[in-house]
Order: C-alpha cells, then sequence, then structure tokens
C-alpha cells in the first residue's frame, strides 16, 4: 500500500504540468535550504561559545529561557509555509483502501519535513558542543529527546489547527503581547517556561512526558483527520455567506474602476489573497533589523537599499509576483471578454503602486531612525514603482502555476500562500538596485547612490508606455500557453 | 457572420480539427454535435482565440480572430466554469460582465427581469458566491451572462447539460427567441440531439475533427442523425 501512495506522489511531482519551471525552482530551493543548514550548523556549534562569552549565564539555561519564543516562531514558520499532508484524498476515498492507512500515511509524511529537521541542525551541535563541556551525558541527553518531542508536537499542533485561523492569530498576538511584556520588563514569561525546560535536564527521565504529549497529539491529528475525510466534513468547501458589494466610488476610474473593484474583491473573499497580502505587510516591519542594527551582518551600507526596498515592496512581492495567476481559475473569460489586455495589466500595476504608496506612508515611522533610514524607504519605494512593479508583472507572464483561491478546494487546504519559491524569485529584482546604489556610493557618495537608485526609478516611471507595449507583447504570446497550464489544476 | 478557411487543429501527430469551408449567416441558430472527442470545444475554442489554429483561420463579421481582438464586444460565450468568477455573488458577475460591455447597472437589471422564471428564485439574492453554487446553477448564471450587452454572436458550450427539464425548456425558448427575433447568431453544442433539432435551424455533425453532415433541420432530422450515430 505504501508503495502506491509514494508511487501516486512520485508520479504528481514529475507529471505536473508546472514542472519544467518547477525543477529550477527546486534547485534553487535546495540551495537555500543548503545555506539554512549551514547557518544553523555554525550556530549550533557557535551558540554556546557565544552566550559563554556574552557572560549572562549558563549557556544551557539561557537556551532554555528564550525557548519559547524559538517555538513560537517555528509555529508561525511552519503555519505560514509549511505544505499540508494532501496526497488527493478524495479519489482515494471510495476505493477499497483502509482508511487508517490514508491518515496514516498523510501525516507520516509530514515527519519527515525539512521543517522538523532543520532543528536537528542546531540542537545536534548544540547538545555535542554540551557534551565536550563536560555536561553529564544522561541529562544532556534527556534534555535533547524532550526538546525533539516538542518540535514533533508542534508538528502535530500545526496539522490541527492549520485551518483555523482564529486559534493562530490568537496564539500570535499573545505572543507579541509576551514579547514587548518583556521587552518592556512588565511581565517576563520566560522566567515561567525556563523551569520547564530546565526540568527535562534536571531530571532527564522526564522526557518520557513530551514524547507522551506527542502520542496524544498523533492520535488527535489522527482522529481529526480521520473524523474529517467526508465530503461534507473536510473534503467539503466551506461556504461564507456572501453580501453583494458595489465599490461605486470606484466607477469614476472607468474600466480601470471595472478591474480595481474586481481585485479588491479577490483579496477580500479568498483566503490565499488576503495571506498574501498580510504576509505583504508584514514586510513593513522588516526594516527593524536593518535600521536599529539589531543585526550586525546587516549593518553595510547596501542592506540599507535592501531594506528600503523590501519595506515597501511587501505587497508588490507577495501579491504582484503572481499576477496573472490570482486570475488562473476564469483566464478563459477575461480573455475572451471585451477586455484589452493593456487595461487588465494597467489595473494590476495601479493596485502595486496604490499598495507601495500606502507602504512607503506606513514606513514614515523610519524617520525615528534617521533621515537616511528613511531616505532609503522613499527610494526604495521609487524604485519599487519605476521598475519593480514592471519587473513583476513582466515576470508573471512566464510564472504558469495555476492558484487555487480556496485552498480548501484540495483536502485539508494547503498553505501555499506565502512559500520559498516566491521569495526566491524576488532576488534579481534586490540586487540590481544594490548595484546601482554601490556604483554611486564608491565613486561618489552616499547620498548619490541614493539619487543614482531615485533617478533609476523615476526613467522607469517616465517609460511606462513604452515598457507596457513590450509586456502587452509578451502576454499577449504567451497567452496560450498560459491558458494551457491553468487548465491543469 | 462567421466563416471557416482551411482550418486545422493538430497536437503532434493527431488532427484533432479539420474543417475545409463552413459559414454561418447572421441569425442563424447552429446546432454541432458529435461523439466525445470530435472537435465540437476545440471549434469553439477557436472561436473564442483560447487556442490558436495549426492553420486556417476564422473570420468572424470581418475580424479574422487569432489576429484581432476586435471580434470581442460583438461576441459572447459560456463554455464551462472557467467563465465564472468564483468569488463574486452572481450580481456582481453580471454588473462585472455589464460594465465591460458597456451596460450601466439598470440595463443589466432590465436584462436580468427578463430571466426571473429562468432563474427559479434560486440565484438572486441568495447570499452565496458563485462557487458556493450548484452545477446547474452555475451554469444558469453563465449562460445568461452571455447574453449580456446584446452580443451579435452567442456561443454555448453543451448549453443543456446539468440543467433540470424546467430549465431545459426555458432554455430552448429563449434560445429560439433569441435567433428569430433579434436576429443573433446562436452557437450551441450539444450531446442531446432532441434539444438540438429542436432548437437549431441548422445541425452540423462532427466526427473525428471533420464536418460529415451538415443539415437543415426538418422532421427527418431526428431519424437521421439516430441513424448516423447508432452506427
Amino acid at each position: 500500500m505504501l508503495k502506491h501512495f509514494i508511487g501516486l506522489q512520485w508520479k504528481s511531482f514529475f507529471r505536473s504540468a508546472t514542472f519544467k519551471t518547477e525543477i529550477w525552482f527546486k534547485i534553487l530551493m535546495a540551495l537555500g535550504a543548503l545555506y539554512f543548514i549551514v547557518v544553523f550548523l555554525a550556530m549550533g556549534v557557535g551558540a554556546y561559545f557565544i552566550i559563554e562569552d556574552m557572560e549572562i549565564g549558563d549557556p544551557l539555561r539561557v537556551v532554555n529561557q528564550f525557548m519559547i519564543y524559538y517555538l513560537a516562531f517555528d509555529l508561525v514558520f511552519r503555519y505560514m509555509l509549511q505544505k499540508m499532508p494532501v496526497t488527493n484524498i478524495k479519489p482515494l476515498l471510495y476505493l477499497p483502501i483502509n482508511k487508517n492507512k490514508v491518515v496514516n500515511f498523510s501525516l507520516g509524511k509530514t515527519v519527515i519535513s525539512f521543517f522538523n529537521i532543520a532543528h536537528a541542525f542546531f540542537f545536534v551541535p548544540f547538545s555535542i558542543v554540551l557534551l565536550i563541556q563536560g555536561y553529564p551525558p544522561a541529562q544532556v541527553i534527556g534534555w535533547h529527546l524532550a526538546l525533539m518531542a516538542i518540535f514533533y508536537c508542534n508538528n502535530f499542533i500545526n496539522v490541527m489547527v492549520n485551518n483555523q485561523n482564529t486559534v493562530f492569530y490568537v496564539l500570535a498576538v499573545l505572543f507579541i503581547v509576551a514579547g514587548a511584556s518583556q521587552y518592556y520588563q512588565w511581565f517576563d514569561i520566560t522566567a515561567h517556561t525556563q523551569p520547564i525546560f530546565d526540568f527535562f535536564y534536571d531530571i532527564p527521565w522526564t522526557a518520557i512526558i513530551p514524547w507522551a504529549v506527542l502520542v496524544g497529539l498523533y492520535y488527535g491529528a489522527f482522529a481529526y483527520f480521520k473524523k474529517h475525510m467526508y465530503l461534507d466534513g473536510g473534503l467539503a468547501k466551506k461556504q461564507t455567506e456572501a453580501k453583494t458589494e458595489n465599490l461605486e466610488w470606484l466607477d469614476r476610474f472607468g474600466n480601470l474602476g471595472t478591474f480595481l473593484k474586481n481585485d479588491i474583491k479577490l483579496i477580500k473573499r479568498n483566503k490565499r489573497s488576503r495571506s498574501a497580502v498580510i504576509a505583504g505587510a508584514f514586510f513593513i516591519f522588516y526594516g527593524l533589523l536593518f535600521f536599529t542594527g539589531a543585526l550586525e551582518v546587516y549593518d553595510g551600507p547596501f542592506w540599507k537599499i535592501f531594506a528600503g526596498i523590501f519595506v515597501t515592496g511587501g505587497f508588490l512581492f507577495s501579491f504582484g509576483q503572481y499576477v496573472p495567476s490570482w486570475d488562473s481559475s476564469y483566464y478563459p473569460l477575461m480573455m475572451s471578454q471585451n477586455i484589452k489586455y493593456r487595461e487588465y495589466l494597467s489595473s494590476k500595476w495601479y493596485l502595486v503602486i496604490i499598495a507601495t504608496i500606502i507602504s512607503t506612508i506606513l514606513a514614515t515611522f523610519y524617520i525615528y531612525f534617521g533621515w537616511e533610514a528613511y531616505a532609503a524607504v522613499l527610494v526604495g519605494a521609487i524604485y519599487n514603482i519605476g521598475i519593480n512593479s514592471y519587473l513583476v508583472l513582466w515576470g508573471g507572464a512566464y510564472v504558469k502555476t495555476p492558484i487555487d483561491l480556496t485552498s480548501n478546494k484540495k483536502a485539508f487546504g494547503d498553505k501555499q500562500a506565502f512559500n520559498a519559491k516566491t521569495l526566491l524569485l524576488t532576488l534579481p529584482k534586490l540586487v540590481l538596485p544594490i548595484g546601482i546604489y554601490a556604483i554611486g556610493h564608491f565613486l561618489i557618495n552616499p547620498m548619490a547612490g541614493y539619487i543614482f537608485v531615485a533617478v533609476f526609478g523615476i526613467l522607469g516611471f517616465a517609460f511606462k508606455n513604452k515598457v507596457f507595449t513590450m509586456i502587452e507583447g509578451i502576454y499577449k504570446k504567451e497567452k496560450y500557453k498560459t491558458l494551457q497550464a491553468y487548465k491543469q489544476k | 457572420m462567421i466563416t471557416v478557411h482551411n482550418l486545422t487543429k493538430t497536437y503532434g501527430e493527431q488532427t484533432v480539427l479539420n474543417i475545409d469551408h463552413l459559414e454561418i449567416p447572421k441569425g442563424q441558430s447552429f446546432g454541432l454535435v458529435g461523439n466525445n472527442g470530435a472537435g465540437k470545444t476545440t471549434l469553439f475554442s477557436l472561436l473564442l482565440d483560447l487556442i490558436q489554429p495549426s492553420s486556417g483561420y476564422i473570420i468572424n463579421k470581418d475580424v479574422q480572430v487569432d489576429q484581432s481582438e476586435d471580434w470581442k464586444p460583438f461576441t459572447s460565450a459560456f463554455i464551462d466554469e472557467t467563465f465564472l468568477i468564483g468569488y463574486l455573488t452572481p450580481e456582481e458577475y453580471f454588473y462585472f460582465i455589464g460594465e465591460l460591455r458597456g451596460r450601466n447597472k439598470a440595463d443589466v437589471d432590465a436584462l436580468l427581469s427578463n430571466f426571473g422564471d429562468f432563474f427559479h428564485g434560486e440565484i438572486l439574492g441568495q447570499k452565496k458566491y458563485l462557487r458556493d453554487l450548484s452545477k446547474g446553477n452555475q451554469k444558469k448564471v453563465g449562460i445568461v451572462a452571455s447574453f449580456i450587452g446584446n452580443p451579435e454572436v452567442v456561443i454555448l458550450d453543451e448549453p443543456f447539460a446539468n440543467l433540470d427539464p424546467t430549465t431545459q425548456i426555458r432554455l430552448k425558448g429563449i434560445i429560439k427567441d433569441l435567433a428569430a427575433k433579434e436576429g443573433v447568431t446562436v452557437l450551441v453544442s450539444s450531446h442531446d440531439l432532441i434539444h438540438v433539432t429542436e432548437v437549431c435551424e441548422r445541425i452540423v455533425v462532427l466526427n473525428k475533427g471533420e464536418i460529415v453532415k451538415d443539415i437543415h433541420t426538418s422532421a427527418e432530422t431526428m431519424k437521421e442523425l439516430e441513424a448516423f450515430f447508432a452506427g
């Protein structure tokens, strides 16, 4: 039976319509994964000595103290990135296959996910360093095993809460509040959670407890999946009460308004696009890592431009990247309706521009970190509007992955809303402005670097008509291929 | 209205459509029948420029469809659910199509008021998105949307499938009226020989991509078709 399941997985991967582009992405993603492995390994080996140098206490205890945040971030990352175990369950339902087997396989697949294994690259070397440093082996191993179980607990918690946005947001808010109150020293959650993790170290046999919890969670997830394996249960489409909205204030923009209205509804009413926009909004805070000097590696001059582009380009990257795939489920309609390609593209372009401007306004708080910080944000915005807005539309012509807006359609939904591929596609859009900035920075001064990037953006803006004609041509050329690719879900 | 010239469509070695010549005059109700894989949907997709012809071309009222987009304003279609926008309510969808075709809300409402019977109270004001409607109701929405904006050519692929008997009968009336009273060229494909013979004044039979029969509908048509398909 297992052989059949694995065979199905294999085929669905190699026979997917977008395999050709996918394989390149897969290679790039593998490289990305490798990068993280190296980073984690280095951290695992180095963490002990860094904490020791900082003289804030026993490294193990310090790690235990912040473990709760580590776990919380782990959960958030999983929620956003980890794909749910979907093995095309529907067609298997009426076949003579034991339901337990289907569920076990689906859940088992999540165990070997990168999200679980990644932690080993930090904790295994860390534990080895502990042993070398003369910590008692039995206790270290007990602690290690306990944590391993806890990460797998996270794995199954994620499986169960994946379709419940409210649970996720409540947890997220709780942790943000906890983090903030710790920072302002109102309330220190770590003081209460540290003993738990210390406990596993002090009395190693208690590692059984998280393993027991893990077994419990596995059965919980198992029961949850099994219970919902009905067409009117977890496999059913969720129905929400619909409300007709007119958004008449957009009518004044003529045909453009017609599309904008549709795009606003698209974003509001579909899980997938909503998550993309929310993910985009978080980018506004990304600059904090750079401008606060929180991370030393980001102190170089180019990183400011990098930050500026990300801060204002969140929507551009998370939503713009996937034009026209957002309309994939009704692309034939768009192509045979009374629509000019140019109008269609313009409406998407305006949407990206409006979002970029809003992000720029929201990011005004960076002035707090000095004029240079906000200058970087402004320059980033100009570059995003002038150059990157075209680049995403252009790139979109080649991204032929159909998007399932109601990801509920697939069993239990898969969270592709914010996946690693999207982030990878953004790299070329970042290297160029950094290069331009570097030229100005080194030949004249930082100010000139900013001006260079801004001039590039403004030039791009000025050539809008020309660029649009070009992009329109590419879309027309790709039209039939795109239609074909969108057919395959 | 529509002229097809030496049109072929091949995928690799396989020719799925091969039509030397076909002319559909204005105001004709044109029926296309054939078994699965006969090329009905291929022909309709070519008419809408959703796929590219391997050779030959189609002229729709002086416009070559794979060269210019100027056929779009007077042509409308409902092929399948990819012509629906799932996250809109039926009303929003009708208004959206209306706006694209230069019709304001009042125009669309006026048109919709003629279809109260057809909708059977299950479409408008239901607080449901299109994606949550049943297949049959989705189809009704798509078909009615293709009538918005006084198109001169209406293309419907399998309009009778998935509809309940009452609606089928009403739809037949609507299609007949469109062609007879308003001079609209209606292209319909179907597997249901009875419906097609009732609705269409001309029936073309496709078999393996080629036209094998071109019949002006009469009392004997049904027999002729049955004889053909019984093999």
